[in-house]
């Protein structure tokens, strides 16, 4: 069972790796680009059942620091977020 | 009875063998060395060193997997019960993502790897580790790191500030850490996090091309503290 979490720094948190890459972008002469964030997609491939509440914990222990991030879940159909 | 320090060392560690050859030539004791996956750390330790480095490569995010360490669950433990751990550089990074110490260490604002002497300002000399020096007075640590840049949320600062709890400061414009935060320690000031590296600043210029000796001092006030506790 295929379940995607994405994590991506909270509001506030500065991004220079976004920041580097909107200048890059208008480096390019792409214009209109308000702003960058760069967040993470992580692929887990878990047990048939693994409930919500299980990549929630992962999230928590491991896989997003909620200091400076934050994280959704997704493919777990009801009861995701 | 000698000084007994350990320095943990995490796959991709790589100022612990410097930060051990402070140790040893500060307290004229050899350094425990201690592997990333032992369960338990030897006993009755006087500091723990989680030193500088790039651990597990920077996975994830920098510090992240070395705090799920087995021996992690053991530095966490003692520092429970009061034992003093000094996290430079990584070992900050490792600290933070244990929750030993609040915050977390971001990208450098400037993207750039950052590695030079700065001047630090020390802000607190309440702790073992700060004992030695005056408050107020400025130091010269080399930093080396690419993730350095000190965050915590509005609250959090204010309360590092309130309590005391900001152990060094940049005195100059260095990776955009919050309120110019380069270390803190804990709030019974056993645990002390910075990015700067006093371990190699050790010996005066004159006897070595590294940083000076202001970081001997941190060392020496560790060890008095030993001495009269």
């Amino acid at each position: 069972m295929q379940v995607r979490v994405l994590v991506r720094l909270k509001p506030g948190v500065l991004d220079p790796q976004g920041r580097a890459v909107h200048h890059a972008l208008e480096g390019l002469g792409f214009a209109g680009v308000e702003d960058v964030r760069i967040g993470r997609l992580i692929e887990l491939d878990v047990a048939e059942g693994t409930d919500h509440a299980t990549i929630t914990q992962m999230c928590e222990k491991l896989l997003a620091n909620t200091v400076i991030e934050s994280f959704t879940i997704e493919g777990l159909g009801e009861g995701a977020n | 009875m000698a000084f007994r320090a350990a320095v943990i060392t995490f796959p991709g560690s790589n100022c612990d063998r410097d930060m051990a050859s402070a140790l040893a030539a500060v307290s004229g004791a050899p350094a425990i060395r201690v592997w990333h996956g032992d369960a338990d750390l030897p006993d009755n330790l006087d500091l723990i060193a989680l030193p500088g480095g790039f651990s597990y490569g920077d996975y994830l995010r920098s510090g992240a997997m070395a705090a799920t360490s087995p021996i992690m669950r053991a530095v966490v433990a003692a520092a429970g019960r009061g034992v003093p751990v000094l996290g430079v550089c990584n070992g900050f990074q490792v600290l933070t993502e244990a929750r030993l110490l609040p915050g977390a260490l971001l990208r450098n604002a400037g993207q750039r790897f950052i590695c030079r002497t700065v001047a630090l300002k020390v802000e607190n000399t309440a702790s073992p580790f700060t004992a030695g020096y005056t408050a107020g007075e400025t130091i010269r640590i080399p930093v080396a790191h690419h993730d350095g840049n000190y965050y915590a949320d509005a609250e959090t600062l204010d309360r590092l500030e309130g309590e005391g709890l900001v152990a060094f400061r940049y005195a100059e414009s260095v990776n955009g850490s919050a309120r110019d935060i380069a270390g803190v320690v804990s709030e019974n000031g056993r645990v002390l996090g910075m990015m700067p590296h006093p371990e190699r600043a050790i010996e005066p210029a004159a006897v070595s091309a590294l940083g000076g000796a202001d970081g001997r001092r941190m060392f020496e006030s560790i060890l008095a503290s030993f001495a009269t506790a």
